[in-house]
């Protein structure tokens, strides 16, 4: 039953590629990569149950933790113009005035 | 009682294996961004949900239930959480729900 529910995510970690590598938008690749993230939480769980291992599970709990912080990372560095480079938009320079 | 616990987790993974499977496909066909956000941000949190608890019926009461528990909780707590930044980052971003014009059919009903 392992091997079907695993399989299962598989192909949902596939589709989840696919959507990623087809998204119009950025936000289309950076909500198909989270999936993927949630799916590989639940990929190394399943796989721990496979082989009898019970210490997949801390892998798959540390894998939740980073996925969500790389989310919320990836959302930073976009929605701030690249982190006020040139091309950042006038809004972020008055919120953030280059250092330099 | 073992074959029992067996069947539940079983049904509780098959379920969960469908609503990934219905998460996959929601993602790819959905017209709009904002449609395919709700249709992973559904079934993922449900079907993560489902798997676990399947899972945890095969653990029994052990330190592994425990951890497959914090795995859950911390599921229930981000992935929300995680739609919501993708959702507000995306407004913020100038990307437009497609919403029908005002004359449109459903003002219509």
């Amino acid at each position: 039953m392992f091997i079907a529910a695993g399989l299962s995510i598989l192909v949902v970690m596939a589709l989840a590629l696919v959507r990623a590598l087809a998204g119009p938008t950025l936000y289309d690749r950076v909500l198909a990569v989270n999936m993927f993230g949630t799916k590989t939480v639940l990929f190394i769980s399943v796989l721990g149950f496979l082989t009898g291992r019970p210490d997949f599970l801390d892998i798959a709990l540390v894998y939740a933790l980073i996925n969500f912080i790389s989310l919320v990372a990836v959302l930073r560095f976009f929605e701030f113009g690249r982190f006020r480079s040139i091309t950042a938009p006038q809004s972020a320079f008055k919120e953030h005035p280059p250092d330099e | 009682m073992n074959d029992w616990l067996d069947l539940i987790s079983w049904v509780c993974l098959l379920a969960g294996a469908f609503f990934a499977i219905s998460g996959g496909v929601g993602i790819l066909r959905f017209p709009d961004f904002f449609t395919r956000m709700h249709a992973t941000g559904v079934t993922d949190t449900l079907c993560s949900g489902l798997i676990l608890v399947g899972l945890m019926f095969q653990a029994g009461w052990s330190a592994v239930l425990l951890k497959l528990f914090l795995i859950l909780a911390f599921l229930l707590l981000t992935s929300p959480t995680a739609a919501h930044a993708i959702a507000k980052a995306a407004l913020h971003g100038k990307l437009e729900p497609v919403v029908d014009p005002p004359g449109g059919p459903s003002s219509k009903s």
